[in-house]
Order: C-alpha cells, then structure tokens, then sequence
C-alpha cells in the first residue's frame, strides 16, 4: 500500500488556510478603512483651517492683509503634539508664513481646496490650499493659503489601529483553525468506525459491511462488499480447487504405490527390488512434503487470528497419541502416556495444537529405533509442558537455533524422509499460543525430549 | 475378517483388495455408493474401508448415513486431504479411523487392527492351528490354558504362517510383508523375529520350522 497524504491532514490545512486568507484580508481592509477615516479628520480639520485663514483676508486697495485668526491654527493643535506650518501667497508673492512651505504644483481652483502629503523639513506632512479671489473686478488678486500639518497624531493612531486589527485578525485566526481540527475530525469520524467495524472481523467473515455509511462512502463500502463477495466465491472455489487437486493427484500416486508395492513383492532380483523402494520412498516423500506444506499454509493462517475454544489438553494428548499409535506399533514402537485422565482446561485453537502435537510425536517415531518407547507427558509447573521423549538419534550436533526454521533439518537426519517443516509448524502454533518448544537430549539415557510449553 | 472396500479407482481397488486377500481376509469392493449399499444390505462386514469422492456422491454423506441408521461396523475413511481440520470434521461425523492417500499397506493393516481393536470382540478374529490359537485382535496366541501376547511384527509374522500352515515362505517375502519402506532391514532381522516366535511358541503345539535354503514354514510338532 503506497501512502499518499491524509486527509484528515490535508482537510485541516485547507480549511486554515482559507482561514489564514480571511483573517489577513479582514485584517487589511480593517486598517485601511480606519486609516482613510482618520486621514480623512485631519484633511476635514485642515481644509477648516485654511477656510477660516482666507476668510480673515482682507484687501485693501490692492493691499492684502491677513489678521490670522488664533481659533484657525488652535483647531488642528488637538490633535497630538504635531507641529503646524502655513503660508500664505498672494499673486505669486509669500505674504506671510512659512516660505518654504511648498505650493501645489497647479493652483487650485476657488472652492475646490487641494491635499497633498510631502516632506518639509524632515517630517512628512499632509497639506491644504485654498484659492481666495479678492479685490475689485479690475484687479483681481488671487490667495493661496496653504496649511500644512505633521503626521504624528495620526501615525499614533494608525498604530494602535493596527495593533487592534492584528490582534482581531489572529485571534479568529487561531478561533478557526481550532474549528478547522475540529471539522476535520469529526468529517471523518464515520470512516474510522466502518474501519473499526471491518478490522473486529475474524479472518474468515466475508460477510457485507453493514455499518452506517455516509452517502459519500456507499459507492466504497459497496465496492468492497462487492469485492469480499467475489473473494468468498474465489476462496470456496480455491478450497474446492485444493481438494480436487489433492484428489486428482493423490489417488493416481496411490495408485502407483500401491501397484509398486505388489510389484516389490514379486520381485526377485534385489537391485530390482532396491529400485521401486527408490521410488516408493519419493513417492511417500512427496506426498509427506505436500501434506506438511498445506498444513503449514493453515497454521500461518489460522495463526493470523487466534480461535480461543475452550479444550482439554489431556484429550488432545491423548487423541494424538491414539491417532499415531499404529503408525509406531507397526515398528513395535509403545507411546507410554504416563499422564492420567484429569482434564486440563486450556483456551486456544484445538485444531492448530493438534498438528502441532501430531508433527512432534510423529518426528519421534520417525526418528526412533524399532522395538522402543515413546514416553508422552504431561506436567504442570509455572507453564503446561506437554513433552515426549524418544530413545532415537536425538539431535547431535545440531545447531539447536535452526530446526525450527524452515525447511532446516537436524545434522544426523540420515536418510529418513522429512521435509523440515514439522518442528517449524509446532513451534509457529506454541507461539501464536503465547508458549514455545523447547528440545533437550533425553536424560535418561539416549534420545531427544521435545516439549511445547503452554502458559497456564 | 470380511472388508468392503469403497473406491472407484479401480486399480487402486485391485491393489487394496489383493493385499488385503493375502492378509486373510475376504474383501468386496464396491465403486459407487449405490453398489455398497446394496452389498451392506446383504451381507454384514467386520469394517468398512470409504473413500471421500465418488462418482454418485460424497463419502461423508454415507459415513454420516451409515451412523444415523445405527450401524456399528467400523468405517475407516480413505481421503486425499491430509489436514488436520478435514480429520477433525471426519472424526465428527462417525469414522473411526482414516487413512492419507498414498498410503503403506503396512500402515492401512495397523489402521484396521487398532479399530478393529477399539471396537472389542465385535468379531473375534481367531485362527488355529494345532492346538494352538491365534487371536489377530487381541494380539495373543494360546494354547491348553496358556496365553502369550505378542508385540506388533511377531504377530503379524505369525498371521502369516498361521494363513497358510505348511507353506515355505522365504526370508524374502517375509521381509517384504513385515517392514515398510522406511525402514531399512536386513534378512538377519527375519530371523531374530522368528526366533522370538519359537520362544513365544515354546511349549505350543506348532512349531516354525527352518527349511534349508528356502525359508520357514509353520509345522505341528
């Protein structure tokens, strides 16, 4: 499975995202709307003071004379500690004021004032000048009165706007991503329960998923259902596929082994002999081989999830030894069950602990000497042992490690037939079962001990 | 001991029931479920051997069948699935026993004798010869009061002689009856068990008798 990004994640980004945007333009227009309103004050005040300048002109003959009203300037000293310049010109000639204060570049119009901002001695001001006409109708003099103000009042306020904007700007910010997670969680809250649901089954209910399904995943759950009901019918047909190829190949080697057999029997020449027992013994192998390898494949699967049936495991030894005492009586082997009847009360899967007690006791006796005892036991310390003994080869050299891995055998095998996967499959179902399998020589004498340890 | 044996391969079946005769026991074979019902209508067998798939149906089906009609003859089923699980559920529904495809004579003989067994004087399987009995069953011989049992290989060496008294078998052929493929035995291993025999037959009315050259034969003292 290759994965690609969460949704949950990505859900959670987009959706701060698009808070983190708003928050920023709402932050924005915020500022600007109350800067342009506080601009908009001192221009209203500057526009008033220089209106209230031109009104107190006088002419007088040609003679400009202007009485600055005190009320004019006192109006724009509310604001702050800013300083206030002004000038005022009369056809091209500075008749009072500060001179250098610079003019519009085109004269206004007569009741139409004109802004600007610039910087006049080191600080940056925002001016106003109004155009007056006076005099007669034979000699016009035209007024500029230009009232300059600095802008320090209104950067404060600029700034404590700012610092308020901010402030609004990342607390719904942070209120939003907070509801983003939120959203996001509980948008997707409906898929981890169906995967809550479909995850609680066991490893063979294929049955429909009929957990509640936002209208947005019907079109997936429906999917997979129709998935889990394909493999239902895949897997009863690969089941009846096994059986019939089990069948199909395993009767026509029966058949040839039986017929060797016979042949065997009617044979004189010993090389004869010794070559259908060549081939009855790769025919016994290959069919022990296969059988091992299902039962592996079953272990692995069964495995997977555990079945927790309640069992009596003296049953279970016993059944495993009944089940193999032809096979050892036919080499006058005796399984010696030395345990009584009392049950043992044990939770787990019968049918994996079975082939696991099977494959242990059969290695036993495969590797035991004709005209020999097999003790089974059962005992009961800190865990449950379930041990047998052999008077076999025991194990040598064996490096004690590697029997249990796959298709690894002992050192001394000889030429007895195994494929490597006994040990394997019941050390895999003692540790599904919380246990282990221990292997000792026998301390009675010769031989091995192989013991699968359950906990109590 | 009377054997049906249910399978439809039939040289499969040829070879089973061969062995089988050569064992001593009388054996029907039937290829379809059909033909074992009609000879079980007729005739009562000591057991029964059933393979799983047959042209006319499923073997369970008759195991299952078999047991609701209440009869006790013993069923040993014949199968080609060898897992533990597919045991399990054949034991469930009324076998006795089964056996693996392919299997060692030797081994479908162990089967039979431990059912045979377990099931308990269902039949007793008697031979005698002289004045001495041989019980495959119970796995003992006696005679005058006398009663010996003897391990798995003694026993089957005697069923041997004891099916027919008289006859020379050679070391050969004995060997061929007694050991399976697996294991590797001599002819020296013949006569340790027939010396065995003679200690166990001490004082009995038969005797095993070493003919030069050519093997042992079963002979009234």
């Amino acid at each position: 499975m290759k994965v690609q990004g969460s949704i949950r994640r990505r859900l959670f980004f987009q959706l701060a995202g698009i808070a983190a945007l708003l928050s920023l333009t709402f932050f924005l227009t915020l500022r600007e709307v109350a800067e342009r309103t506080a601009e908009g004050t001192q221009d209203s005040i500057l526009a008033a003071s220089a209106t209230a300048i031109a009104d107190s002109l006088r002419s007088d003959d040609g003679n400009v004379s202007l009485e600055l009203p005190y009320s004019a300037l006192s109006m724009l000293g509310t604001v702050s500690e800013d300083r206030v310049f002004y000038h005022v010109v009369a056809n091209n000639e500075s008749l009072t004021g500060y001179a250098d204060l610079p003019q519009p570049s085109a004269p206004p119009r007569v009741g139409t004032p004109i802004f600007d901002t610039l910087d006049y001695r080191g600080d940056t001001v925002r001016s106003v000048s109004v155009s007056r006409l006076l005099g007669s109708a034979a000699q016009t003099i035209n007024v500029v009165v230009t009232v300059a103000q600095t802008r320090l009042g209104l950067e404060a306020t600029s700034r404590r706007i700012t610092t308020t904007a901010t402030g609004v700007g990342v607390g719904f910010f942070l209120l939003a991503t907070a509801l983003s997670l939120w959203a996001a969680s509980s948008a997707l809250a409906p898929i981890d329960r169906m995967t809550a649901a479909v995850t609680r089954r066991g490893p063979k209910d294929l049955r429909p998923v009929t957990a509640e399904t936002p209208t947005e995943l019907v079109p997936l759950v429906e999917a997979l259902n129709s998935f889990m009901g394909r493999l239902r019918t895949s897997l009863g047909r690969s089941e009846d596929f096994i059986a019939e190829a089990a069948h199909r190949v395993r009767t026509p080697l029966a058949t040839v082994r039986a017929q060797a057999e016979i042949t065997h029997r009617k044979l004189i020449k010993p090389e004869h002999k010794k070559a259908i027992r060549e081939m009855i013994r790769a025919i016994d192998e290959s069919a022990r081989s296969a059988g091992q390898m299902l039962d592996h494949a079953m272990v692995t699967f069964r495995a997977d999830s555990l079945a927790r049936d309640a069992l009596d495991l003296t049953l279970l030894m016993a059944d495993t030894c009944d089940r193999l005492g032809p096979t050892a009586d036919l080499r006058d082997i005796v399984i010696r069950t030395d345990f009584g009847t009392d049950p043992i009360p044990f939770q787990g899967d019968g049918i994996l602990l079975q082939a696991a007690l099977q494959n242990i006791l059969d290695n036993a006796i495969k590797y035991s000497p004709e005209d020999s005892d097999i003790a089974a036991r059962i005992e009961l310390g800190k865990t449950i042992r379930l041990s047998f003994t052999d008077q076999g080869r025991g194990f040598g050299d064996t490096d004690m490690s590697r029997v249990m891995t796959r298709y690894q055998r002992g050192a001394n095998v000889g030429d007895i037939v195994g494929s490597g996967l006994g040990l394997t499959i019941a050390d895999e179902v003692a540790r599904a079962h919380g246990g282990g399998i221990e292997i000792s020589q026998n301390i009675e004498g010769v031989g091995a001990c192989v013991c699968l340890f359950l906990p109590r | 001991m009377r054997y049906l044996l249910i399978e439809d391969n039939p040289k499969l079946a040829g070879a089973v029931v061969e062995r089988l005769q050569l064992d001593g026991h009388a054996v029907d074979h039937a290829d379809t479920l059909a033909s074992a019902d009609a000879c079980i209508a007729v005739t009562d067998y000591d057991l029964i051997l059933l393979d799983i798939m047959l042209p006319d149906g499923d073997g369970r089906d008759f195991l299952e069948h078999h047991r609701r009609a209440a009869n006790r003859t013993p069923i040993i089923v014949i199968t080609a699935r060898s897992a533990v699980s597919d045991r399990v559920s054949l034991l469930d529904l009324g076998a006795d026993d089964f056996i693996t495809k392919p299997f060692d004579f030797s081994e479908l003989e162990a089967r039979c004798r431990a059912v045979l067994r377990r099931q308990g004087g269902a039949a007793a399987n008697q031979k005698s010869f002289a004045d001495t009995i041989l019980d495959s069953t119970k796995g003992e011989i006696s005679w005058d009061g006398h009663a010996v049992t003897l391990r798995n290989r003694e026993l089957r060496l005697l069923e041997i002689f004891f099916n027919a008294p008289g006859q020379v078998f050679s070391k050969t052929h004995l060997m061929d009856r007694l050991f399976s493929f697996s294991d590797e035995a001599s002819e020296n291993a013949i006569e340790v068990y027939v010396g065995r025999l003679r200690k166990r037959l001490d004082g009995s009315g038969a005797a095993l008798e070493t003919v030069r050259g050519m093997g042992y034969r079963l002979v009234a003292r």
